[in-house]
């Protein structure tokens, strides 16, 4: 047993076993998995700064942050890459972030601008509900729509403790609807058929026909015109507006390498990994790309009215929200 | 010379004495001791809300109902079972095997398949012109529980039915007592013994539902305890509340697995009782209609989640090529690895602790006790015990370089309730039958270890290990909290690849892990059969 033990600890631990100085990177485990951007990012990276980079996936984007208190200062980590703007107050008040420091790329192209001193973003999409217009051909036209369209538009959606959307979703009903969030939520609930961990468990029911609309992102119909050539997915467009979903990282200030660090984060908005996401993660890249982005992106909705709190107003609002919600949900 | 003549099994043996306590005491560090841990690296005093209390509601409403439904079930299935003769009977034994063996994360998948508003159930009843099923909620996870343990619940109904002397068949038989008289006269009794036990086991295995109860449960409206201490430990990291709800459910289990121990009769040795016994009754037609009944619908409910996940699973063997295929293979090899770690590892702790409790005869109140402590982990919350690893570690070591040792643990832990129900009877009867002779002939020692129980305790010993190793294999669990995706076991890869939209793949590897927990399963009892 201890053979064994200690076999897996070294096989564990080899990876470690190199010179070049390691760059650890804490992100979702979706962000990891083949054809998504680790994998393509890792080569590309290593081979400009003569070290090992390290990525380490941690459940889904919210699970991160509880990942990060789990650990304390001393975690393993030098950067952190996977949070969004709903994230990054509840981030930044556990001490544990240090400023980026770094200039703004002059191609940024992020709705709104962007100047939080802690965090960078990396992509942004609009959240919007996924339907097949097969199977829904007058999907809703805005949120009030929804609300009141047939029994049978049902959507799933995801839990907005551990799902970045689940918890965009969240603000997004706070957004329009303020204190008569609660009311929305139960004129919601009889259409939601579940509400899932992930994204992708919601999203693979939606596509396994257990639900005529899944929560997902403005940009998730490319995914199915690239890789499946399948034109039949569509987010539907609310005029109402839709709710900004923009991806960040940060550096810990407990990092051994912080220099190494912001190198990654420039890297991060440089062409060679933004040009990497369109095709592998289905986000807008954060800088305006040299060649554009590809043709699976023509035709997308383009809302005209986008949604989003202030990153410093999310906690109270998400505390509120979320008792209101499981108050809802559970009964 | 006189010492030969007192009762030598009053004095308890010191080695297992030691070995048995040493177990029991790591057991209980594990379980009780991980709350602990988890409740003093709280960082705030949070209260259990609503919510909790509606988590606790739908938890004993749905485990009372899988019990119910699962013993209600099992009571025709292992009748018809008990006394009908018939081509493949030993194929269906062996089905009844199967969902216990099967990995949860898989068996979502098929009830889903069966039962899902786009499942086959629901686009037969389209065809008939009806609305589709709304599966997630209650009705899912009862589902998926009586899916789980009607199987568990006829086994021990089937041995209840085998501790029924065979002469008194023959005699009902030869008296003219068919019927409805012989189910009161001898099948009601021994159904009655078996029942209440089999209530509260499979009460308190669904009382710590988890994987089930998130995928199926559909949201905050259907959340079990279990489910709502993984979002407080590992979500909200509100570890407070989470070791007040490890708490809750300590009591919930405790109350179900006390009345499971009171009313539960000894499970004879191990499922290798003789099962067929000559039966003369039940030739009428409405009797042969019955139980071909319920055989069938017995099939139908359990083989169709299966096909339906073996007939993706083979078309998803196809995606097992270039890098997902390398991956997924790897990934088998570390799910072996952590499965043969965890299976030693229960031996070491099952093997003793049984020893403890079956030398603990003749002292009733302390035999329990120890029994009650070797199922604490029934209890227990493994996302607790993850918790408090990480934070006992983290300060002298890289929790996740120990992702695989630590899942072993865990699923080690697990997995003992089983093996020692299992293991204890063996050794208390083996003892009966041999021990005063090994002590008359003054064997001590491995000696007598080797006389007494090893030719005995092989045959249970294998099929408890093989039910450890299938178990750890399955198991997503704790590996998820420590986890480094360069280094997954095959149940977390199968995770990521459902995550990463490979949905073959994902589908490829469900069918190599089911594969690799009933190849493991039996292997080990196999073994243990000398075969």
């Amino acid at each position: 047993m201890l053979r064994l033990l200690s076999g897996l600890i070294l096989a564990a631990s080899a990876a470690a076993a190199d010179d070049r100085p390691v760059l650890t990177v804490y992100t979702y485990e979706a962000f990891l998995s083949e054809g998504s951007p680790g994998p393509a990012v890792r080569p590309l990276f290593e081979a400009e700064c003569d070290c090992v980079l390290r990525f380490v996936g941690v459940g889904d984007g919210a699970d991160l942050v509880a990942r990060l208190r789990l650990e304390g200062p001393g975690a393993e980590a030098d950067v952190v890459l996977g949070l969004d703007t709903n994230l990054t107050a509840a981030a930044a008040a556990t001490g544990l972030f240090a400023p980026h420091g770094l200039p703004l790329p002059e191609a940024l192209a992020v709705p709104g601008g962007w100047d939080d001193p802690l965090f960078l973003p990396f992509d942004w999409s609009w959240l919007a509900f996924v339907y097949d217009e097969t199977r829904l051909p007058e999907p809703p036209t805005s949120f009030a729509d929804l609300l009141d369209a047939p029994d049978d538009v049902t959507i799933v959606v995801q839990d907005p403790r551990t799902s970045t959307p689940g918890l965009g979703l969240l603000m997004w009903v706070k957004h329009l609807y303020g204190d008569e969030a609660a009311s929305v939520w139960e004129r919601l609930a009889p259409r939601i058929v579940t509400v899932t961990r992930s994204w992708w468990e919601a999203y693979s029911a939606f596509l396994a026909g257990e639900a005529a609309m899944a929560l997902s992102w403005s940009t998730s119909p490319a995914w199915h015109r690239h890789v499946q050539d399948d034109d039949t997915k569509r987010a539907a467009l609310f005029d109402d507006g839709h709710y900004l979903q923009i991806e960040v990282a940060g550096v810990l200030a407990s990092s051994r390498q912080p220099e190494l660090a912001r190198r990654f984060l420039a890297f991060m908005l440089s062409e060679p990994f933004q040009s990497l996401l369109p095709t592998t993660h289905w986000m807008y890249p954060a800088i305006a790309l040299q060649d554009g982005l590809p043709p699976a992106y023509d035709g997308l909705i383009a809302p005209e009215t986008s949604r989003l709190f202030p990153s410093e107003d999310v906690p109270a609002i998400r505390e509120a929200a979320l008792a209101e919600w499981l108050d809802v949900m559970s009964r | 010379m006189a010492r030969r003549d007192e009762p030598v099994t009053e004095a308890l043996p010191r080695r297992v004495a030691l070995t048995g306590g040493a177990a029991l005491v790591l057991l209980l560090a594990l379980t009780l001791g991980s709350v602990a841990v988890v409740a003093l690296r709280a960082e705030r005093a949070g209260a259990l809300g609503p919510a909790d209390w509606r988590a606790l509601s739908f938890t004993l409403r749905q485990a009372f109902w899988s019990a119910a439904l699962s013993t209600a079930f099992a009571i025709p299935l292992a009748r018809a079972l008990a006394r009908r003769r018939f081509p493949g009977r030993a194929a269906l034994t062996t089905l009844l095997g199967a969902p216990f063996l099967l990995p949860s994360i898989i068996a979502i998948l098929g009830v889903i398949a069966v039962w899902g508003r786009s499942g086959w159930v629901s686009e037969a009843l389209m065809a008939a012109g009806l609305a589709r099923l709304n599966v997630y909620g209650m009705p899912g996870v009862l589902i998926a529980h009586v899916f789980f343990n009607l199987p568990l619940a006829t086994r021990l109904m089937l041995q209840a039915y085998a501790a029924v002397p065979p002469e008194r068949w023959r005699i009902a038989a030869q008296l003219g007592v068919e019927g409805r008289a012989l189910f009161r006269l001898l099948e009601w009794p021994a159904i009655r013994a078996a029942a209440p036990g089999a209530f509260a086991l499979v009460f308190s295995i669904c009382a710590t539902s988890f994987a089930i109860a998130l995928a199926l449960g559909g949201g905050p409206r259907a959340t079990t305890l279990e489910v709502a201490i993984y979002e407080a430990a590992a979500v909200s990291f509100d570890l407070d509340r989470a070791a007040r709800l490890a708490a809750v459910q300590f009591a919930v289990c405790a109350a179900a697995a006390l009345a499971a121990l009171a009313l539960a009769a000894p499970p004879a040795a191990g499922f290798g009782v003789r099962l067929c016994v000559e039966r003369w009754d039940g030739r009428g037609r409405a009797a042969r209609a019955a139980d071909a009944l319920a055989l069938a619908l017995a099939i139908l409910f359990l083989a169709l989640p299966l096909a339906g996940v073996a007939a993706r699973g083979v078309a998803g063997l196809g995606a097992l090529t270039g890098a997902a295929g390398a991956a997924v293979w790897a990934a088998a090899g570390r799910s072996l690895a952590v499965a043969l770690g965890s299976t030693l590892l229960t031996a070491l702790l099952a093997l003793p602790l049984a020893a403890l409790v079956a030398a603990l005869d003749r002292r009733p109140f302390a035999a329990r006790l120890a029994e009650a402590g070797a199922l604490t982990p029934l209890a227990a919350s493994p996302f607790v015990i993850g918790v408090a690893l990480f934070v006992v570690l983290r300060p002298v070591a890289d929790p996740a370089a120990l992702a695989l040792p630590l899942t072993a643990l865990v699923n080690a832990a697990m997995a003992t309730p089983f093996a020692v129900r299992i293991l204890a009877p063996a050794i208390r009867d083996a003892e009966a039958d041999h021990g005063r002779l090994a002590d008359s002939l003054g064997l001590s020692g491995w000696t007598r270890t080797r006389a007494v129980h090893v030719g005995r305790l092989r045959a249970p010993l294998g099929f408890a290990l093989g039910l450890a190793a299938a178990l750890s294999a399955g198991d997503l669990g704790v590996i998820a909290l420590f986890s480094r995706p360069d280094a997954p076991t095959l149940p977390l890869l199968m995770h990521l690849l459902a995550g990463s939209r490979n949905v073959d793949a994902a589908f490829g590897a469900a069918f190599v892990l089911t594969g690799l927990a009933f190849a493991l399963f039996l292997g080990f009892d196999r073994l243990g059969r000398g075969r």
